[in-house]
């Protein structure tokens, strides 16, 4: 839908880039195309205000996400990133003092309607969050817990298959095939987070938001989740926070900058963190503020 | 991938439901707990209320020369079975004490007997139908009359239930009580003072801790079998007095006192005990002039309510025998005595009917004095607590 | 007893006057020295509280020493030897705390060394205070023992001791008495067991409520308002089971064609559940708002409805510190006693059926020790046998219950519960 107007030299984040004069694009249109993703619809968000209270948290959010894209929100910190990806699924239904104005939609239904079940909701839109929270049930019952519950299988067999495909998918099954009787919390954290994501993805949502997914754990399980996050995209939609640019460089499709509650830019990643189209875009990715 | 959002609505409609009854289910139980509370201080009241007021008979007194011998000729014959034996039996007693009384004549409202009291109050009674032919006749010339019982208030306990009171097991439980917090308060407060400022942190510090949280819970009839085997019967200690009941409560109220001083002295923050130090004083003048007036309003809240609690005591009460009759009011700390909860304990194993409404007319009494005293416990806390 | 009354008022008399030299006496002699210019190390007022502990102090010791000897070796001390020797050692204690007023001497130290040793003896009374327990109830207990065996008392199901009495008056040999304590405790046990049939799921369920539905201006009346019921006077309970419950369940029964003693185990045991209801509630609230939120939020993410997070999630987090309470609540109706004294029978009954009348461990226990018995005869030291086996029990039921709660403590890491 839109182009660049002249050529763009490919930096890395961090350094100052340059920017260059990028046409506006249509309302929650990134800034390029990404020409590797998909483009099919998955969640559309139109003019999204939110207010805790009588403090405004989010303004006009605008923004179209696609399926089978990993899409990183980045942004200095309380800038409405973890709030705005709440909004996707619902969970800011839990804070009272909150109100929301605008739209969010998916499958043509706008999910803040009085009609729509949230809990239907969340069942097609999971979420992973900073601090791995596996319940109190083994390894097993973590996973098999919320597919039988919702009547996605019965039989025994089926549910260990289910289980250990969703063990596979998310590289845990050699660690804990053995043990799945053991309890989740015996796990290390990386393994814990590991955890989460193969439950979150047993039930088979549409769209998975991740939190800050690695922000608690070392180095080298932040690697495998990178890496699970790459394979993941091929079922799922994934929307994820993140505070490491690094990260949002290495695993997304798309990126969108958010500051003081406002979507500053959703562009290309490759292209945001090269050429952004913003200049406070431009001051945040070579660090002039944090 | 997934279902639509319509078909997981269908399969979500069932689970809503059940998770709806999870909560009405929820409500309901402590709803259930609410309407037993009410039921039973219904109850309460509606035993308990009309032994606040007591059938009372106008009778015309002669002080004969013969009444001084046999009481029951001092009134009319059909009056008798009507008056309360007691009043009929202090007439010798009067005249003795003030002969120039013989030879006149007096009318006054004496107390009637429990069962014409029973009997006008609705319950079924034990007069023959010759007696409640004048019963009746009597209230209707205005004889007869319901009033303020305040022989509940002013005597002691009785034989006889139209003229049972509570005053002695009133003044019992307030002498208990002294003895009570003058040995337990303060060897509660040393202790919760030492083990929160000036014990080491080694296996004989934990061990008392320990210890504490065990006496917390024993069952208070164990206490009862430690006043009778140490207090009496090693130590001498008279039976059924408030000397050895208060000693019995004070063991039982002291991990309550212990706890509730620890935490008020815990909620006093570090900052202050610092700056103390760090003006140079010794530990002891940092507990004594800084931590303790600070933590008092907490101490006082938390004896209060180890006070209220000791109050409703009966079992280890009964074990050291304060159980005794006890009709006259005495103040003393080594005599026999009763208290409030013993009293009612007694009067309800008492066969007689009319007993029933004294027995609830002293729970009144006793819920009384308990809620206000944790109310005042209430609000001392509210009017005293800092927020650090 | 007149003269002890006398003797301690003397005695209390002369130590007061003692002191009082000793204050005074004290401090002007520090407050002398100070103004002759010599440094001292405490203030005045501090030399002449010493100079009165050191009066008073050893001869309270000295007066109490000897007053135990007194009663308990019937040691053949003439209280007036007792009461002369106590006010020496009064004297010379003055005369070592005049003395002691020296610019050279910690007074203030050593004050606070002795508050120090007072504080820490205060905290040795609740040992003393377990340890009486403990030898009151084993002393007693092995006295009972001598006279029947052990083996009879946990396993028998006969319990009448009715012919002891006339052994300890001295006829008959008391051979008719037996001890079998298997019908008290079955009795207990039955009681108990409906208690926490009531208790628990009232209880539980009402926490849930508490914490995960009700709107805290509910929350805030309902926690005060469940703790009446557990400030309500046993007696008073046991007043109400015999009185108003009581027939209400015979009528029941009677309903459905059933016979019901009036001292039915019922009615006290539904009793008892509502008086332990509030220890349920309260701490299964507390541990269930300890459940850390990230846990609900999870499984809320996943698409599960409420009532499934709290009943597969929540719960279950915090079925440690249920369980404690639980316990708790056991343990307190195990051994209640005004309740069962009052609403539930005399009858040593071993039954299944609810509706027919039986005692309690705690019941023979008060019947034991009320009668007319001698204190020596075997029913009333069976009383103490008795209190041995439920200080045991209940003994037992509180320390897992404390393991329980640690657990979860550690787990969540939550300070305070």
């Amino acid at each position: 839908m839109n182009s660049m107007n002249t050529q763009a030299t490919v930096q890395t984040p961090g350094q100052s880039a340059e920017r260059v004069e990028q046409q506006t694009p249509a309302v929650g249109q990134p800034y390029t195309r990404n020409n590797e993703a998909s483009h099919e619809l998955s969640i559309r968000v139109r003019d999204l205000n939110l207010w805790y209270g009588k403090s405004q948290a989010l303004s006009n959010i605008s923004i179209d996400l696609f399926q089978k894209n990993v899409t990183a929100l980045i942004g200095p910190s309380g800038c409405g990133k973890s709030t705005f990806l709440r909004c996707l699924n619902r969970m800011n239904d839990l804070i009272p003092s909150v109100s929301i104005t605008g739209l969010v939609e998916m499958d043509g239904r706008d999910v803040n309607a009085a009609k729509m079940d949230e809990v239907a909701l969340r069942r097609r839109v999971g979420m992973v969050f900073q601090k791995p929270n596996p319940f109190p049930k083994s390894i097993y019952e973590n996973i098999a817990y919320a597919p039988r519950m919702h009547d996605m299988v019965s039989r025994k067999a089926d549910q260990d298959e289910l289980v250990e495909k969703a063990l596979r998918d998310s590289g845990l099954w050699n660690e804990v095939k053995d043990k799945l009787q053991e309890p989740g919390t015996s796990l290390s954290g990386g393994q814990q987070q590991r955890l989460c994501i193969a439950r979150a993805i047993a039930v088979q949502p549409d769209v998975i938001l991740m939190d800050e997914p690695t922000s608690a754990l070392d180095p080298i399980s932040t690697a495998t989740i990178e890496d699970l996050m790459d394979k993941l995209k091929e079922q799922f939609t994934i929307v994820t926070v993140t505070h490491n640019m690094q990260q949002a460089a290495r695993v997304a499709d798309y990126t969108a900058f958010f500051h003081l509650g406002e979507v500053i830019e959703y562009n290309d990643t490759k292209v945001m963190f090269s050429t952004p189209a913003q200049k406070k875009t431009e001051d945040y990715i070579s660090g002039r503020y944090g | 991938m997934s279902d639509s959002f319509d078909q997981i609505s269908q399969q979500l409609k069932r689970r809503h439901r059940k998770s709806a009854r999870l909560k009405w289910l929820s409500m309901g139980a402590l709803g259930l707990a609410g309407l037993f509370l009410l039921w039973f201080f219904t109850d309460m009241l509606i035993k308990g209320l009309p032994a606040f007021q007591q059938a009372y008979v106008e009778t015309e007194i002669s002080y004969s020369e013969e009444a001084a011998k046999d009481a029951r000729q001092a009134i009319d014959s059909d009056l008798i079975p009507i008056v309360s034996r007691t009043e009929i039996r202090s007439i010798p007693l009067l005249l003795r004490n003030e002969p120039d009384r013989i030879g006149s004549r007096e009318t006054r409202w004496l107390l009637a007997n429990s069962e014409v009291d029973q009997y006008l109050k609705g319950h079924r009674s034990k007069l023959s139908d010759k007696e409640i032919a004048t019963v009746e006749r009597l209230v209707a010339s205005g004889q007869v009359e319901q009033k303020f019982n305040s022989t509940f208030f002013t005597q002691g306990d009785s034989k006889r239930a139209e003229s049972a009171g509570i005053l002695s097991a009133v003044v019992g439980t307030i002498m208990t009580m002294i003895v009570t917090l003058a040995i337990a308060f303060p060897i509660g407060v040393m202790t919760a003072i030492y083990l929160e400022e000036f014990a080491p942190d080694n296996r004989f510090t934990q061990l008392i801790e320990i210890n504490i949280n065990n006496l917390a819970a024993i069952p208070s009839i164990l206490f009862g079998l430690l006043g009778l085997a140490i207090f009496i019967n090693f130590f001498g200690v008279p039976r059924s007095s408030p000397l050895v009941g208060g000693m019995t409560l004070a063991l039982m109220t002291l991990p309550v006192i212990i706890i509730s001083t620890r935490t008020a002295l815990r909620s006093v923050p570090e900052s202050i005990r610092h700056a103390a130090f760090g003006l140079g004083c010794s530990r002891w003048q940092v507990v004594k002039d800084h931590v303790l007036p600070l933590a008092m309003p907490g101490i006082m809240t938390g004896s209060i309510i180890g006070l209220a609690q000791a109050m409703g005591e009966t079992a280890p009460l009964i074990i050291v025998g304060m159980v005794a009759f006890i009709p006259d009011v005495g103040a003393s700390f080594t005599n026999a005595a009763t208290v409030m909860p013993a009293q009612i304990f007694t009067w309800a194993s008492e066969p007689e009917k009319a007993f029933v409404e004294k027995t609830a007319g002293g729970i009144l009494v006793l819920l009384t004095i308990l809620i206000s005293l944790n109310a005042s416990a209430v609000v001392l806390r509210k009017k005293f607590e800092r927020r650090w | 007893m007149m003269q002890t009354n006398q003797l301690l008022l003397i005695f209390c008399s002369v130590l007061l006057i003692l002191g009082l030299i000793a204050f005074f006496v004290g401090r002007s002699k520090a407050a002398r020295l100070r103004a002759s210019g010599s440094s001292m190390y405490a203030q005045p007022d501090q030399y002449a509280w010493f100079a009165v502990l050191s009066t008073a102090g050893p001869a309270v010791l000295v007066g109490t020493l000897g007053a135990f000897v007194l009663l308990l070796l019937g040691a053949e001390i003439h209280p007036l030897y007792l009461l002369s020797a106590s006010l020496v050692v009064a004297a010379a204690g003055l005369a070592v705390g005049v003395v002691q007023v020296r610019a050279d001497f910690h007074a203030r130290k050593a004050i606070e060394r002795v508050i120090r040793w007072v504080l820490a003896g205060a905290a040795l009374i609740s040992i003393f205070t377990t340890f009486g327990i403990l030898i009151s109830i084993i002393f007693e207990s092995l006295r009972f023992f001598e006279m029947h065996s052990f083996w009879e008392f946990i396993t028998g199901t006969t319990w009448n001791p009715g012919a002891s009495f006339l052994a300890a008056a001295g006829r008959g040999d008391g051979s008719g008495a037996q001890f079998g304590s298997v019908p008290l405790f079955a009795g207990t046990f039955m009681i108990t067991l409906i208690a926490m049939l009531v208790a628990v799921p009232i209880g539980l369920a009402s926490a849930v409520y508490m914490s995960e539905y009700a709107p805290s201006k509910l929350r805030t009346i309902a926690k005060p308002v469940l703790e009446v019921l557990a400030g309500i006077p046993t007696v008073v309970y046991g007043f109400f089971a015999a009185i108003t419950v009581a027939p209400i369940i015979v009528n029941i029964a009677g309903f459905f064609g059933l016979d019901a003693s009036y001292n039915n185990a019922v009615a006290p045991g539904v009793v008892m559940g509502i008086m332990i209801i509030p220890f349920i509630s309260s701490l299964s609230d507390d541990v269930i708002n300890a459940v850390p939120d990230s846990m609900r939020q999870g499984s809320l993410a996943l698409g599960m409805t409420k009532g499934e997070t709290i009943r597969d999630v929540v719960v279950p987090a915090a079925l440690p510190g249920v369980i404690s309470a639980s316990l708790l609540g056991m343990s307190r109706a195990l051994g209640e006693t005004m309740i069962v004294v009052m609403a539930a029978g005399m009858r040593p009954n071993l039954t299944a059926n609810p509706l027919e009348d039986m005692t309690t461990v705690t019941v023979r226990i008060v019947a034991a020790l009320t009668g007319d018995q001698e204190f020596e005869s075997a029913e009333t030291l069976s009383a103490f046998a008795l209190g041995l086996v439920l200080f045991a029990v209940t003994l037992s039921l509180n320390l897992v219950s404390v393991i329980m709660i640690r657990r979860f403590r550690e787990k969540y890491r939550v300070n305070n519960l």
